[in-house]
């Protein structure tokens, strides 16, 4: 790919994806009954407490 | 692998290397090969020696492989001597020139990358790994996968540390800032990455909890963008492939960038990725409460990959670089910020509630220090990348006071924690030979730092000025030569700091050793030589 190309690609629909992706993440973990289960996978370091 | 595919590959590994050996273009190159058969024929010896014992004794502890662990926090602490000693020592140099006794084994410019290489791999690469090792196995509530791949990746990246360190000490370079090893030892550490990947990723894979905790993104996150940034930073054209030497496949600008870009995200995601992973496992545990916020956790995890690889360029501003890529990595500098003290802030609010274990449990107070260091230096570092603050700062000592204020506080502090929270679980001990003496280390610990630091943001603010001063004539005002006088007392000042965080490091050795060696005793607390109390870590 030429340099111009990659370049015009970055800063339109390259920058607009990668926003895309980071904004979609914070809509995710917002979902309904999520609280639930990020409590759920908060606790998963004291599952394994044979050892102390 | 059978016995004899093993013990015959090594052979052949070993024959190999004695052939490059008997070939090599240059004494380095020599020296590296023998250093290789050595290790090929020490792993035969240990094979031959342990055949009739049961070395396939299974583990105590849930079938956890943790062996491996143990060796880990054994060679972090080792490296972590070997390099705050080197640190001392180019400290010293610095401000005592006649210290570099005038040979080039032992001149600041080999030292220097060793002091480095030592603290950057040897001891945060070891604590990772061991860390990384323990959480994943205990948050996937499973054996780490591939059997003894685990084993392999620990000797093979001391053997890498090995051949970096003396190649080093014998002058062979790549010159480009934490990528000095050349071509081959680069091939080798690409070849135990990989096997840690598997092994990080097999283990992901068996786990027996459904979901991945997130300590674990941020330990993949660091596993898999090193293995990116090693590989490109490093493509090289050997001279020959009997020699050390080769060239960057990148020149002039394109190769600076891709070095900063290297460099800066071996800071992203090996000093901060990685120990953000360390911080979501130990630091829970050691205050036994879940994360502040499970949801700020991914959020940052997610801001934090996607901003920390464009920031490179601010390594080169004011220079040939481009002028937007220059603004690009200034600006996303500066959006680190965010994702950094989310971070920062969901560490220390674990506490919420908790606020006394700061006073009571010295552990927590090691933990409480890093995350307060890693909010500092996050705060400086976009601050120093402003295009305005560099054009003073940059090439200053206040850079190094920066990197040190992380490195120091943030990376050495959590992986004090981590050792002492390790220790007697891994050992099966009750708790700690001596909390005293972790106290000692605490504030020698951040004494050191402060006197580093402090020195080094003075030095480094005066060493800026100077240079930039104009007399009425408009010529310059110092001499470079006066702006080194000038920065005597600092340097002084800084390796004070830095004896001091080395005997915290020799008193934490000390302690540690004492913990593994005391015999093991009922549950109750047992009283030490000096009258306090030894309880288990995470109950003091």
């Amino acid at each position: 790919m030429e340099y111009e190309a990659m370049r015009q690609f970055a800063d339109t629909w390259g920058l607009v994806f990668l926003v895309a992706i980071f904004v979609f993440v914070v809509v995710w973990i917002f979902r309904p009954g999520s609280s639930k289960l990020y409590d759920e996978q908060a606790k998963i370091p004291f599952n394994d407490d044979g050892e102390d | 692998m059978g016995l004899t595919t093993y013990l015959t590959s090594l052979s052949i590994a070993a024959i190999a290397a004695l052939l490059l050996a008997a070939k090599a273009d240059d004494a380095v190159f020599a020296t590296h090969a023998w250093i290789f058969i050595a290790a090929c024929g020490l792993a035969i010896i240990y094979q031959l020696r342990t055949l009739d014992s049961n070395r396939n004794m299974p583990e105590k502890r849930d079938g956890y492989l943790d062996g491996v662990v143990r060796a880990g926090v054994i060679a972090t602490v080792f490296w972590g001597l070997v390099g705050f000693l080197v640190g001392v020592v180019i400290a010293a140099q610095l401000s005592f020139p006649v210290l570099n006794f005038d040979t080039s084994f032992t001149n600041f410019g080999r030292l220097r990358p060793l002091h480095t290489s030592a603290v950057i791999f040897a001891f945060v690469g070891n604590a990772l790994l061991c860390t990384s090792f323990y959480t994943v196995q205990r948050t996937c509530a499973t054996r780490l996968a591939f059997g003894n791949l685990a084993w392999f990746v620990f000797w093979g990246y001391q053997l890498f540390i090995v051949l970096a360190a003396t190649g080093y000490l014998l002058g062979a370079t790549q010159s480009r800032e934490y990528a000095e090893p050349e071509w081959y030892v680069d091939i080798w550490l690409t070849i135990v990455w990989v096997a840690y990947l598997a092994v990080f990723l097999g283990t992901l894979w068996k786990r027996r909890e459904p979901h991945i905790y997130v300590g674990n993104w941020f330990y993949l996150a660091f596993i898999v963008t090193i293995a990116m940034l090693h590989i490109v930073n490093n493509l090289a054209v050997p001279v020959s492939f009997l020699g050390v030497k080769s060239y960057s496949l990148f020149s002039g600008v394109q190769d600076a960038l891709t070095q900063w870009w290297y460099g800066h995200n071996a800071v992203g995601f090996l000093l901060t990725a990685g120990f953000l992973g360390m911080m979501y496992y130990f630091v829970p545990k050691q205050a036994q409460r879940p994360v502040y916020s499970y949801r700020l956790s991914i959020i940052h995890f997610w801001a934090l990959i996607f901003l920390y690889i464009w920031a490179g360029p601010h390594h080169l501003l004011y220079t040939a670089l481009p002028d937007w890529a220059q603004t690009l990595g200034m600006v996303f500098s500066i959006m680190l910020w965010m994702p950094s003290w989310a971070g920062m802030i969901n560490g220390l609010m674990t506490l919420s509630g908790a606020w006394d274990k700061i006073r009571t449990d010295p552990i927590i107070r090691f933990m409480v220090l890093a995350l307060a260091f890693y909010g500092m230096a996050t705060f400086e570092g976009p601050l120093l990348s402003i295009k305005a603050v560099n054009s003073l700062s940059h090439y200053t000592d206040w850079t190094i006071g920066h990197v040190h204020a992380g490195a120091l506080g943030w990376n050495g502090m959590l992986t004090f924690a981590a050792l002492y929270y390790m220790v007697p679980r891994l050992w099966s001990r009750n708790g700690l030979y001596s909390l005293r003496l972790v106290n000692w280390h605490f504030w020698l610990a951040t004494l050191g730092i402060v006197l580093y630091a402090a020195a080094m943001w003075v030095s480094g603010i005066q060493q800026g000025l100077m240079w930039r001063t104009f007399n009425e004539l408009g010529f310059l005002e110092y001499s470079f030569a006066e702006t080194v006088a000038a920065m005597h007392p600092y340097y002084v000042m800084r390796t004070i700091g830095g004896i001091f965080y080395l005997l915290g490091a020799f008193i934490m050795a000390y302690n540690l050793w004492r913990t593994v060696v005391s015999p093991t005793t009922e549950k109750s607390a047992i009283v030490t030589p000096e009258g306090g109390q030894v309880a288990m870590s995470g109950s003091v």
